[in-house]
């Protein structure tokens, strides 16, 4: 009960606090929405760009053609090798019989063709088909398969999938960059707010620590100041984060371009970017306060 | 039956300016007593009873408040002895922004005294001090002599044992001041230990309690009750 006062009153002297000073909340306020919008901004970037690598590092697939005259214990021996390779994810025998089972059930043409020819002439070969772990190793894993006893060919999406990969993976790192970057700039300048906000109150503060507060008591009402500054420059970010993603995303029609880039689904990713930014929010309104009540309020 | 309630034992106290403020000082105060310090500008009264609240820290000596070895206090912990001693100043201290009552509960809020339990404890000091009809006002719709009590209000309400009071008359007019001795001399008999920093010689003579002469950090001269003219 009686901490349920002292918390109370805190986040009551926290608010007053906000509203003395409301210039200077104002600034941080904005600061802090500022900084959110973009991380906003860099986060759907990023958090699509991550997803649409991963769509497609789940779609690129070795294929190794294997010499249709090879016998059932070579396949075998390929095979061990395969599952020994550390880049392997996870590999699948295909024969013959059954791509073409699939092929002639996705295509009419190819149907009425295939049933045309005998099983023996059927040019289609047997295959392992790899997905890597580490699709920037695909290059290897591939040199590597192409050089076992009985695999002729081997296939992948060389060059234009794993550049557009790097590319992605490049700006999805950059983003990050930025990032961190504006969060530190924006704790920096909530520190200093706090900062004024302390040495406008030093007569106050000084009164309090004569009547007996101790530190904390001192220290809580700005760091719940830093907090509440927090909370009231994520409310922007967020709205436009759910309603802004959510107009992009039907604009679009779900995808960027063309079929190949899909966007993530709005929810429930919109609400997971806001409790996130949320959480930067008042994770930095109060370590900007902290900071700065830790510098300036030494006894 | 005497206890002391302040103990100072070769307390020496220089800043770190190079200022000798205090000078190898011996001094017992018992409880409940009303004590007076004077002496001319500079001889350290202001740093004396700086050193029994913790807003300064002795250089050498130790210095025993209620039992607490104040001199060691950390930082940290300044605000335990703060909660048992009430402090008035000259200029009062109160919130320009606050009202009357704030400014007392304030000293209570930061506890989590129940509200109610405030308003009892605030309303009761008010009236000790004879300003409970001013609760809602503000300190600048206030006078000098009525602030001050507000500020004596606020330095009593948490029951201290000890009140210290630097000039606490020096801003006020002589029959202010003297409304002002009636309020201490009450809190006193109550049972509140007090030490009073003052210029006013006539306070002095009229109250006719303790009082400790400063001359440049030492104990000039050490009254008993009656015995200064
Ligand atoms: N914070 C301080 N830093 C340095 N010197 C100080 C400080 N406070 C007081 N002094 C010096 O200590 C001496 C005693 O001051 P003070 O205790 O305020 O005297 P009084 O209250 O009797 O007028 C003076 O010489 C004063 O200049
Ligand atoms: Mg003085």
């Amino acid at each position: 009960m009686k901490t349920f006062r002292i918390i109370g009153r805190n986040i009551r002297d926290a608010f007053k606090g906000v509203f003395r000073n409301f210039s200077l909340s104002f600034a941080s306020i904005s600061c802090i929405t500022i900084t959110l919008i973009v991380v906003a901004v860099s986060m759907v970037l990023s958090e699509n760009v991550n997803n649409f690598t991963l769509l497609v590092e789940k779609d690129v697939t070795i294929v190794a053609f294997i010499d249709n005259d090879l016998e059932e214990k070579k396949i075998d021996e390929i095979k061990k090798e395969i599952s020994k390779m550390s880049n392997v994810e996870k590999y699948e025998y295909k024969s013959k019989q059954k791509i073409t089972k699939e092929m002639m059930e996705s295509s009419e043409v190819f149907d009425s063709i295939m049933k045309n020819w005998d099983s023996s002439e059927n040019p289609i070969q047997n295959t392992f088909q790899v997905k890597v772990k580490d699709i920037n190793k695909i290059n290897d894993t591939a040199d590597k398969i192409k050089k076992l006893d009985g695999i002729t060919l081997v296939k992948y999406g060389e060059g234009m999938i794993e550049g557009l990969i790097s590319t992605f993976s490049f700006i999805h790192k950059i983003c990050i960059g930025a990032v961190v970057a504006l969060i530190l700039v924006t704790a920096f300048l909530i520190s200093n707010t706090i900062k004024i906000t302390i040495s406008s109150r030093q007569r106050e503060i000084g009164i309090m620590r004569l009547i007996g507060a101790s530190n904390l008591n001192i220290r809580i009402p700005f760091i719940i100041e830093g907090l509440i500054l927090g909370i009231l420059g994520s409310i922007i970010p967020i709205v436009l984060t759910i309603y802004g993603y959510q107009k992009l995303y039907d604009h679009f029609g779900g995808h960027l371009f063309s079929d190949f880039i899909k966007l993530i689904k709005p929810v429930p990713f919109v609400y997971a970017t806001s409790v996130v930014l949320l959480s930067i929010g008042i994770l930095v309104g109060m370590f900007g306060s902290w900071r700065a009540v830790k510098k300036h309020l030494k006894i | 039956m005497n206890v002391d309630l302040i103990r100072l034992t070769n307390v020496k106290k220089t800043y770190n300016t190079g200022v000798t403020a205090i000078r190898d000082l011996n001094l017992r105060i018992t409880k409940g007593d009303f004590v007076f310090i004077i002496g001319a500008t500079g001889c350290g009264k202001s740093t004396l009873i700086k050193m029994l609240y913790r807003e300064e820290k002795p250089t050498a000596g130790q210095i025993l408040v209620g039992g607490i070895d104040v001199g060691k206090l950390r930082n940290g912990k300044v605000y335990k002895i703060r909660r048992k001693i009430g402090v008035v100043f000259q200029d009062f201290k109160l919130l320009e922004k606050s009202t009357v009552f704030e400014n007392v509960a304030f000293a209570l809020e930061i506890f989590g005294i129940p509200k109610d339990e405030i308003h009892a404890k605030v309303v009761k000091a008010l009236d000790l001090v004879g300003l409970k009809d001013k609760i809602t006002s503000y300190p600048d719709q206030l006078s000098g002599g009525q602030q001050q009590r507000v500020a004596i209000a606020r330095a009593i309400v948490n029951g201290p044992k000890l009140l210290i009071c630097d000039e606490p008359t020096g801003n006020l007019d002589k029959e202010t001041s003297k409304e002002i001795m009636a309020v201490l001399n009450e809190i006193n008999k109550l049972g509140t230990t007090i030490i009073m920093v003052t210029h006013d010689i006539d306070i002095v003579k009229e109250m006719d309690k303790r009082v400790i002469e400063l001359d440049s950090g030492r104990v000039l001269n050490d009254f008993e009750r009656g015995t200064y003219r």
